[in-house]
């Protein structure tokens, strides 16, 4: 069937920033040692949905899941007479987010209409901004801690609001269209961050994602849940071929409907390798054909063509004549700035810095949830190890999290709990062998320390304990102690064992210098 | 009937006084429009139930010594692009014949909370499309000067209404002149309020950034009454201004030494009537006589008015009436006839094409059910001044045509605006005519669009300037047919533009005239 009806899928995007063939960054960095004859050039359109309570004109909830069209109103299923009024939590979340892409705030944004027609879009426009984002000109560094690319500032374009349209489920039969409608989703506040064509790998794409991701957790501004798209991803892609005659850039290709970083991992290598055999075959260049929109089959794991758009969408933009531009001031950007707090990149130099973590500690640490690092950090200051604290937090804790599908928040022993723990074994209250056993009772039982020790059986005991113990071992073994009178002090070492089994919670060190302080006195 | 017919506020008064019930006085109204709109046909819909109901209820708590509002049981007519709640809202168009409003327009909302009682939706062109309610998807409304000729437009119905006595007043909106046209071809005072001082929620849009609601009334006084109850800051409106809206009626009388009245040059050219002419240079007089003095003025760019206002209405025009697609509500084409066509358009396909190649492509070439639906939908549901100005806005939106048309627009828009901030600055307010010539005759002008636009010559650089402005009845012609006097003043002024208007009616009788329906 065809549709010839412009903007083909519910993903509303434009625009007129990301292309993917303009020159790329300057630091293009040479990180893959493939031997490809070609750069592969790579720019990201990211849809976020912001975490409002209600959508951006009108008070409508923004939750995800109610049935279909209970949360609409006459503003966002655009009944006639209505209008909209900009939410202003909306804006300030995405100058949250604007400002730690380190982008320019403009004094002036304004309010566009996309004019399109499609079911889900009841007003037959979309308020977006056009030519005055919200923001732009700002950047997002990537870093790979095991070193597979070298560390880059992607630029981002510019980063706008707009609204999104409501769903459409289709269930089309020959020569029937039979569509349903939910306008639930219908102007919800979506943020498009829109990246230069800086990325070279499909590795670098999907680090400059989960970075990102990563900062819009941190700053709260979105749950980034990709299921249920709170976060959607689109992929411009081209290659950059090195021939005799000079560099030659293939055609660029939209890649949509891409659900996971991984698949747009994959899908971004099976079009280097797609387009790449397309280009020797056809030998088209970028501006010999239209851009095309390519779809990603997750099943097939191929990308496959999506109709063409027969001549380029016209959407005349227009400034909205029902909402008045937005106006901001230096020190209202600059309260917002100061009040941003500790974004990932900057913990993650002063995890490196002040607790002498690995820049792959650190990493790890801090793609966690914020309060991860919160809790690394009252363990590691609690300690006043980082190295001892990180590994704790890297191997069991989250181990345990993993295995228990469990948030920090929920997770059962509190920071001062394993500051304990660390203490007890660092002072010989509690055996470092069994630290491990310990925390696991910790957690299990949700338990203190000194129930844990309890539950397990471990308890101090006291150096008159171990001097009694030891002078029974020295009368049951005399034969152990001629030999070490004799001067072969390791034979002590079978006390030991003999020791642990009469009472396990001994201290071996304990047990071995009072033995040999005993035969000495002998 | 006499109260009803010469004042609404005398109306209110009475009913205050207990020397008419609301009842009656509603009762009165719709008798009148019994006997007289069938030869109008001002009214789309009376609600003749819901009004003695309200007019009751309004008697009841008065009786009660409860608190009743500001238009406490006064009866009003609506344009019917004023959503009302539960009540069909056609604005003239086969596209909404059947669409009920789940809320009130702000506007409604207010004056049902000051009791007013609404007889029911009037007449107007299609979406306010239109300069003599012929564009209306139903029937025109006449003139009850003259049932030959125009009673002007978009706002024909309410101005027709209240000329003919079938409401003491009503609400029109004005775009590029909708209110002020209409009452000048129908001897009535109306006013197009500033931009932003009546909200524009629930006002089905037209053109966003022009349109604006306002009273329709036989006097100043009684503008200001109505003007009063409407006016004000809405949060549901993003353009409604944050500006405390004054007691209007407190000010009618406050004095109006040294007025200055700025008579514009550019006004008097071709395609003025001399009968409009010459009535209101006799107004210009009145005024001196009150102790005006007149300057003149000039609004260099007023000239590009109409080719202005007719480039952003229908851009703004063809994005609002995008969602009239037959998908979501209103009008949508008869789907069982739309699937037989392409059917058959597939069937010719295939049969006129021995090559299967050819026929395939003839095959893609047919529309698809969606493309389908949204083509006969607004095909079958649009009127045709609707269609081209759809079709104007869209083309003048287009890449390529955007900066020539659109852009340049708006950079004329302000030097209009920046001609009234000039004018502004040595008069208080500006006068003219409202309309070139008096109304025309039903049909004169129906297939000359371009010939319809220039009626708006004088009233569209209002709505591009935002400025408030008021027509109020000056004259006669010599066939007995009324002639309206512009007057314009500076944003948020309707406080000097009503007392101006009050002081004038004071020493004429023309806004007393009534057109002999017997």
């Amino acid at each position: 069937m065809s549709d010839k009806v412009s903007n083909p899928t519910s993903t509303p995007t434009h625009t007129p920033a990301s292309n993917a063939g303009s020159d790329a960054a300057g630091n293009s960095a040479s990180n893959s040692a493939s031997t490809a004859p070609y750069e592969l050039v790579i720019g990201l359109e990211v849809h976020v949905q912001l975490a409002t309570q209600s959508k951006l004109f009108c008070r409508c909830s923004t939750r995800f899941g109610a049935e279909p069209n209970t949360q609409t109103c006459p503003v966002c299923i655009g009944l006639p007479g209505a209008l909209p009024v900009m939410n202003r939590e909306a804006y300030q979340l995405a100058l949250r987010t604007a400002l730690a892409l380190h982008c320019e705030i403009p004094a002036f944004t304004k309010w566009d209409r996309k004019n399109y027609y499609y079911p889900d879009l009841p007003k037959g426009y979309q308020i977006s901004q056009f030519d005055l984002p919200m923001s732009r000109n700002g950047w997002l560094e990537i870093r790979d801690p095991k070193g597979e690319f070298a560390p880059k500032r992607v630029r981002i374009t510019r980063a706008h609001l707009e609204e999104d349209a409501g769903k459409s489920m289709h269930d089309e039969v020959a020569g029937r269209a039979d569509s349903r409608i939910d306008l639930n989703r219908t102007g919800t506040p979506l943020l498009e961050i829109v990246s230069e064509p800086d990325l070279r790998s499909p590795r670098e794409a999907k680090a400059y994602l989960t970075e990102l991701r990563l900062l819009l957790v941190y700053l709260g501004v979105s749950d980034c849940n990709m299921q249920e798209g709170s976060l959607r991803v689109d992929a411009n892609v081209n290659l950059h071929i090195a021939t005799p005659e000079g560099t030659i850039a293939t055609p660029i290709v939209e890649v949509k409907n891409v659900n996971s970083f991984r698949a747009v991992e994959r899908a971004l290598a099976f079009e280097a390798e797609r387009q790449y055999e397309a280009w020797l075959e056809t030998g088209q260049r970028k501006g010999d054909v239209p851009k095309q929109t390519r779809g990603w089959d997750d099943q097939r794991q191929i990308t496959y063509g999506q109709r063409h758009k027969e001549e380029s969408s016209d959407y005349r933009y227009f400034p909205d004549p029902d909402l008045a531009p937005v106006t901001i001031t230096v020190e209202q950007v600059e309260r917002i700035r100061a009040g941003l707090g500790e974004l990932p990149a900057a913990t993650r130099t002063r995890l490196e810095s002040d607790y002498q973590l690995p820049a792959y500690d650190a990493d790890v640490i801090v793609n966690q949830e914020s309060a991860f690092v919160a809790y690394y950090l009252a363990v590691a200051d609690g300690c006043g190890d980082g190295k001892q604290a990180a590994n704790w937090l890297t191997q069991e804790v989250l181990r345990l999290m993993n295995e228990r599908n469990w948030t920090i928040g929920q997770f059962p022993v509190p920071a001062s709990g394993l500051v304990e723990l660390l203490a007890a074994v660092k002072s010989g209250k509690a055996p470092a062998t069994r630290a491990k056993e310990l925390f696991g009772a910790m957690v299990d039982g949700s338990l203190a320390l000194d129930a844990a020790m309890e539950r397990l059986g471990i308890a101090a005991v006291s150096s008159s304990e171990i001097e009694s113990l030891c002078r029974q071992l020295l009368a049951d073994n005399p034969r152990i102690v001629a030999d070490v009178k004799s001067g072969k002090a390791q034979a002590a070492a079978s006390l030991i064992g003999q020791a642990k089994k009469r009472n396990p919670n001994v201290n071996p060190n304990d047990v071995r210098a009072t033995c040999l302080k005993l035969i000495e006195q002998m | 009937m006499g109260s009803v017919s010469t004042s609404a506020t005398r109306l209110r008064d009475d009913l205050a006084a207990g020397r008419i019930s609301s009842v009656e006085a509603t009762r009165a109204c719709l008798d009148r429009i019994h006997q007289v709109d069938g030869r109008v046909q001002a009214f789309l819909r009376v609600d003749a139930e819901g009004a003695m109901a309200a007019a009751a209820d309004v008697d009841r708590r008065r009786s009660q010594g409860l608190p009743v509002g500001l238009l406490a049981g006064v009866p009003i007519a609506l344009k019917d692009i004023l959503c009302t709640r539960g009540q069909p809202t056609t604005c003239g168009s086969k596209m909404l014949e059947r669409f009920v409003p789940p809320y009130d327009a702000t506007v409604v909302r207010k004056l049902r909370e000051a009791d007013a009682v609404i007889l029911g939706k009037v007449n107007l062109d299609e979406f306010a499309m239109g300069g003599s309610t012929e564009n209306s998807a139903y029937f025109p409304t006449r003139n009850p000067w003259d049932l030959e000729r125009v009673p002007g437009g978009s706002s024909g119905g309410s101005a027709a209404c209240v000329a003919a006595e079938m409401a003491p007043w009503s609400i029109g909106t004005d775009t590029g002149g909708s209110i002020r046209q209409p009452a000048a071809l129908c001897g009535i005072t109306g006013l197009k309020p500033t931009y932003g001082r009546v909200s524009r929620f629930g006002l089905v849009a037209f053109a966003s950034s022009l349109d604006q609601a306002g009273p329709m009334t036989h006097s100043a006084e009684d503008a200001a009454l109505l003007l009063e109850a409407i006016a004000g800051h809405d949060p549901l409106d993003a353009t409604s201004a944050d500006v405390p809206a004054p007691r209007y009626t407190a000010e009618l009388d406050k004095p109006l030494d040294g007025l200055r009245l700025g008579l514009v040059r550019d006004h008097y050219g071709a395609g003025l009537s001399s009968e409009v002419e010459a009535a209101v240079r006799e107004a210009v007089r009145i005024f001196e006589s009150l102790g005006a003095r007149t300057v003149d003025i000039s609004l260099p760019h007023s000239k590009y008015g109409i080719a202005t206002y007719y480039v952003i209405a229908p851009c703004e025009a063809s994005s609002n009436l995008a969602r009239y697609d037959g998908v979501h509500f209103g009008y949508r084409t008869d789907e069982p006839s739309m699937l037989a066509e392409l059917e058959a358009e597939r069937r010719a396909a295939l049969a006129s094409s021995g090559d299967s190649a050819r026929a395939e492509a003839a095959v893609a070439a047919i529309d698809s059910p969606l493309v389908r639906l949204y083509r006969r939908t607004r095909a079958e549901g649009f009127g045709p001044e609707v269609k081209r100005r759809v079709m104007l806005g869209t083309y003048a939106l287009s890449a390529g045509y955007y900066d020539a048309y659109y852009l340049k627009a708006l950079k004329v828009r302000r030097l209009i605006r920046n001609d009234y901030d000039a004018a502004f600055e040595n008069v208080d307010l500006i006068i003219g005519p409202t309309t070139p010539a008096a109304a025309y005759r039903l049909g004169e002008k129906a297939n000359d669009p371009l010939a319809m636009y220039l009626e708006d010559l004088y009233t569209v650089t209002a709505n591009l300037a935002g400025v408030p402005g008021i027509s109020i009845p000056c004259g006669s012609t010599a066939a007995g047919l009324p002639i309206g006097l512009q007057l314009q003043a500076p944003a948020f002024q309707e406080s000097r533009l009503l007392r101006a208007a009050h002081r004038f009616q004071r020493v004429t009788d023309w806004h007393l005239r009534r057109p002999d329906l017997s």
